[in-house]
């Protein structure tokens, strides 16, 4: 036993192609390209199949690894989707976008001493392999229940409560505040990242399971919550996720040339600026761009601006490298794709021309200092280190808070004291009968496969009370 | 499809009405609100004060101006056509109570967004006096509406070919000196409501103008409408479109009008170009 081990680590993990960074870098497309049957299998028969897996631990829905690797490894693909569908309905996105290395990779065995399987790689391969050649069987609806359910917002969250409810037999209608399904899927991570053609197959998917989707739907504006009950809804879902973006407050900040990274790639990815003028919706090309913050927003923000044809891009952050919370994948492709790391860079303040364009960003240098509440060392600024960094495009990528627009339209729902709602962890119930919430909106931005474990188990939750009750 | 069921022209055809099927939002919206319309595909979000509505017929009426290619893009649609998407209503309405003697002034396309506003106040039971003002007779807009709903109507044209020559504050002046004004509405392009909100901050009467910044999502989720309103950045899509006339920022709201000033010159004429042959 332990000798085949040791044999099978001997194959290095299987790197996936990818597209040349100086080609890449201007162009929209997507990066990795995707296994191979053959590499998959290879790589699938590197898994040790271990009784204990620690990967499915890592991962916060529990898809059953060794179970579908080991399906891979005897080129069973159909049966891998089939299982991997058993407890994620968004194998194709997650596979691209979950932070592996510090979920279902970072506990993987392999990993102690040699590099972990590449199971988002392989997620992504067999998901991919599903929606292109095969046509694969839905699992089977249970019969009608006669219950309708309004789901508000259609991000992964929402979309995962879609489907499970869906399979149970209710009557599911997905709310969207866009014109277009899939939450941030598809107005914030950019198509060279997850093509949007896999969104809106996966949202197609839902629809021929039932789904009805009414887009241009604000709730608590275009209808509040009560009246979604007086229509019929027995139950809400409320997945708006976390859109309000969080901008610096900083001298200079409304300047021309400065946006929000919601506003950036909204308008770069949901209204297809990059294709203007074919499509309508302008947006600015910087030549000099600097990128505040180093989360995944701040890596699609500048490699979105580099694909724009940006001269020089620079991420500016004020703490150090490891305190990064991009994916590893992220950090890795921005570099490659010549972005530049200011790290220990705190702006202080945006200058503009005398059209109200911005043209400089003043910056302090900072250094570690003691840790702080949340364990990472505090950046402090070094005295006397202000200095000019030129840039006609800026976008602020330091998060996002909740927005207000539907919590603030119904005092029954019980919101914390940053404005996010309070549900209970277990089953997502709020404070309001009939009202259950999960995902950004919850959380905090946080990450797709939460905001899809979030939708289970209040899908779960719904299901009892539709059937049982409250 | 968010159907069109009437189309007028006004204003030598620069200003167009559309009456859409929008059941929705024809039952919620309120004075002060506006819709963000996309035309298709590849369509801009262009945001559009809900000028007039009708409940029962589930219409709503929006009136623009030709400016660009989103909205020469609308031009050339016909009654049975209709716009892909339609959202709202979207702002918060406007705080419309029973205050004794309410100023209504109106510049340009601004009197489309202003009727709805000047006719709840006067539901409202308090005394209207309105003031609306174009470049010339031809670009005047909804005289007769607002006449229906003011208790007095002044018109001035900048070239006097009609009314009283001269601009809107003119006549504001006069109206001020003369009355005990509790609030002025302005709504007209951004200069105008500039120097209204200053004549008006020498009476010390509270003034509301509406703002219209570039938008996009129109619920909050982007920053990019954001305007500076006293010592505050706001959103004008979610804390506006209105806001308290003597704090608002108007140079720096101007200045972001044209961001993309460059951009949507090039695309307006690419456009003109393509539908002259
Ligand atoms: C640019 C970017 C990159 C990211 N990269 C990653 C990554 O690589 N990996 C990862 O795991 N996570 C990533 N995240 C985080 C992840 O996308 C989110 O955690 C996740 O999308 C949250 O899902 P959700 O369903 O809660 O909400 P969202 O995806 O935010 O969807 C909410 C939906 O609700 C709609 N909505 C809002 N208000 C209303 C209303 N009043 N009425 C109707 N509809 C409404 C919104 O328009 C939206 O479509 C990224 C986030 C961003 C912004
Ligand atoms: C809340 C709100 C309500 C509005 N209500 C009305 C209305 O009832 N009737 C009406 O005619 N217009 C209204 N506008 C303005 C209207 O949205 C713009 O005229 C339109 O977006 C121009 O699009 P375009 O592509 O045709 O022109 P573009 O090519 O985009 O622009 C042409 C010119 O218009 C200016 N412009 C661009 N976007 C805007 C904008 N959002 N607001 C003002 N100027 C802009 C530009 O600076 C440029 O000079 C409103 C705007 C807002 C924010
Ligand atoms: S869902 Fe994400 S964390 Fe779970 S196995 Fe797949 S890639 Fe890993
Ligand atoms: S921990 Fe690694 S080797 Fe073990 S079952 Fe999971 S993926 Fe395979
Ligand atoms: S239009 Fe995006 S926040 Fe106002």
């Amino acid at each position: 036993m332990t000798q085949k081990a040791s044999k099978k680590e001997k194959t290095p993990r299987q790197p996936m192609p990818e597209q040349a960074p100086e080609v890449r870098r201007r162009n929209f497309e997507e990066v990795p390209l995707g296994y191979s049957p053959e590499t998959a299998v290879k790589e699938a028969q590197r898994c040790l199949q271990c009784k204990k897996p620690a990967c499915v631990t890592g991962c916060p829905v529990q898809v059953d690894i060794p179970g579908f690797v080991g399906q891979i490894a005897q080129g069973n693909f159909e049966n891998a989707i089939q299982t991997i569908w058993g407890k994620n309905s968004l194998p194709a996105i997650c596979g691209r976008v979950c932070p592996q290395e510090i979920q279902c990779e970072g506990e993987c065995i392999l990993g102690k001493k040699d590099q972990p399987l590449a199971i988002g790689n392989l997620e992504r391969f067999v998901a991919d392999r599903a929606r292109e050649e095969v046509a694969c069987e839905f699992p089977a609806k249970a019969a009608p229940t006669g219950k309708k359910v309004a789901i508000v917002g259609s991000g992964p969250s929402g979309l995962t409560v879609a489907g499970d409810l869906l399979l149970k037999g209710h009557d599911v209608t997905l709310l969207e505040a866009f014109h277009k399904p899939g939450g941030v899927l598809v107005y914030g991570i950019p198509e060279f990242r997850l093509p949007k053609e896999i969104v809106a197959c996966e949202v197609a998917g839902l629809e021929k399971l039932g789904l009805r989707i009414e887009c241009n739907n604000v709730v608590g504006r275009t209808v509040s919550l009560d009246e979604l009950f007086e229509d019929g809804y027995d139950a809400v879902y409320i997945g708006v996720g976390a859109g309000l973006p969080k901008f610096l407050n900083i001298p200079g900040e409304n300047l021309i040339g400065i946006y929000s990274a919601n506003e950036y790639l909204t308008r770069a990815n949901l209204m297809k600026a990059y294709r203007f003028p074919e499509y309508d919706t302008p947006l600015a090309k910087g030549k000099n761009v600097a990128v505040l913050g180093a989360g995944n927003v701040a890596m699609d923000s500048a490699r979105t601006a580099m694909r724009l044809g940006a001269e020089k891009v620079r991420i500016v952050y004020r703490r150090s490298r490891d305190e990064m919370p991009a994916r590893a994948a992220e950090i890795h492709h921005a570099e490659e794709e010549g972005i530049a790391f200011y790290l220990l860079t705190s702006p202080i303040a945006f200058i503009g021309d005398e059209n109200g364009r911005v043209v400089q960003m003043k910056c302090l240098q900072m250094e570690l200092g003691e840790p702080d509440e949340s364990g990472r060392r505090r950046p402090v600024a070094v005295e006397g280190s202000e200095f000019l960094l030129d840039c006609d495009l800026a976008v602020v990528a330091v998060g996002a808070d909740a927005n207000p627009l539907l919590t603030q339209s119904d005092p029954e729902i019980a919101l914390n004291k940053w404005g996010y709602i309070i549900a209970d962890p277990k089953t997502g119930k709020t404070t309001k009968k009939g009202v259950w919430a999960g995902g950004d909106i919850v959380t905090g931005q946080a990450t797709v496969i939460l905001a899809m474990g979030a939708g289970r188990d209040a899908a779960n939750s719904i299901h009892d009370y539709l059937t049982i009750g409250w | 499809m968010f159907k069109i069921v009437k189309r007028e022209t006004m204003a030598d055809d620069t200003v167009v009405l559309n009456e859409i099927e929008a059941p929705r939002i024809a039952a919620k919206a309120r004075p002060g609100q506006f819709v963000i319309l996309k035309a298709n595909e590849t369509g801009e979000r262009i945001p559009l004060t809900i000028s007039d509505l009708d409940p029962e017929k589930g219409t709503i009426t929006v009136i623009y101006m030709v400016v660009g290619k989103s909205t020469a893009l609308f031009q050339t649609l016909a009654v049975g056509d209709g716009y892909q998407d339609v959202i709202g209503p979207l702002g918060k309405p406007t705080d419309i109570e029973k205050l004794g003697k309410v100023v209504c002034v109106g510049g340009g396309t601004g009197v489309a967004v202003l009727f709805p506003i000047t006719r709840g106040f006067k539901e409202a039971g308090n005394e209207v006096i309105s003031i609306i003002g174009a470049r010339n007779k031809d670009l005047l807009l909804l005289e007769d509406k607002m006449d229906a709903v003011s208790d007095q109507l002044h018109v001035c044209t900048d070239d006097g070919s009609y009314g009283h020559k001269g601009f809107v504050t003119e006549v504001l002046k006069d109206v001020l000196d003369n009355h005990k004004v509790d609030l002025v509405v302005a709504i007209g392009p951004v200069p105008m409501m500039k120097f209204v909100s200053k004549l008006t901050y020498e009476y010390n009467v509270k003034t509301l103008v509406s703002l219209n910044p570039i938008m996009i999502d129109g619920t909050g989720m982007c920053g990019g409408c954001r305007v500076s309103v006293g010592d505050e950045t706001k959103f004008a899509c979610v804390d506006g479109p209105e806001f308290d006339g003597h704090k608002v920022d108007y140079d720096g709201l101007m200045q972001r009008l044209n961001a993309y000033a460059q951009e949507e010159k090039a695309a307006y004429e690419q456009y003109c170009k393509l539908h002259q042959t």
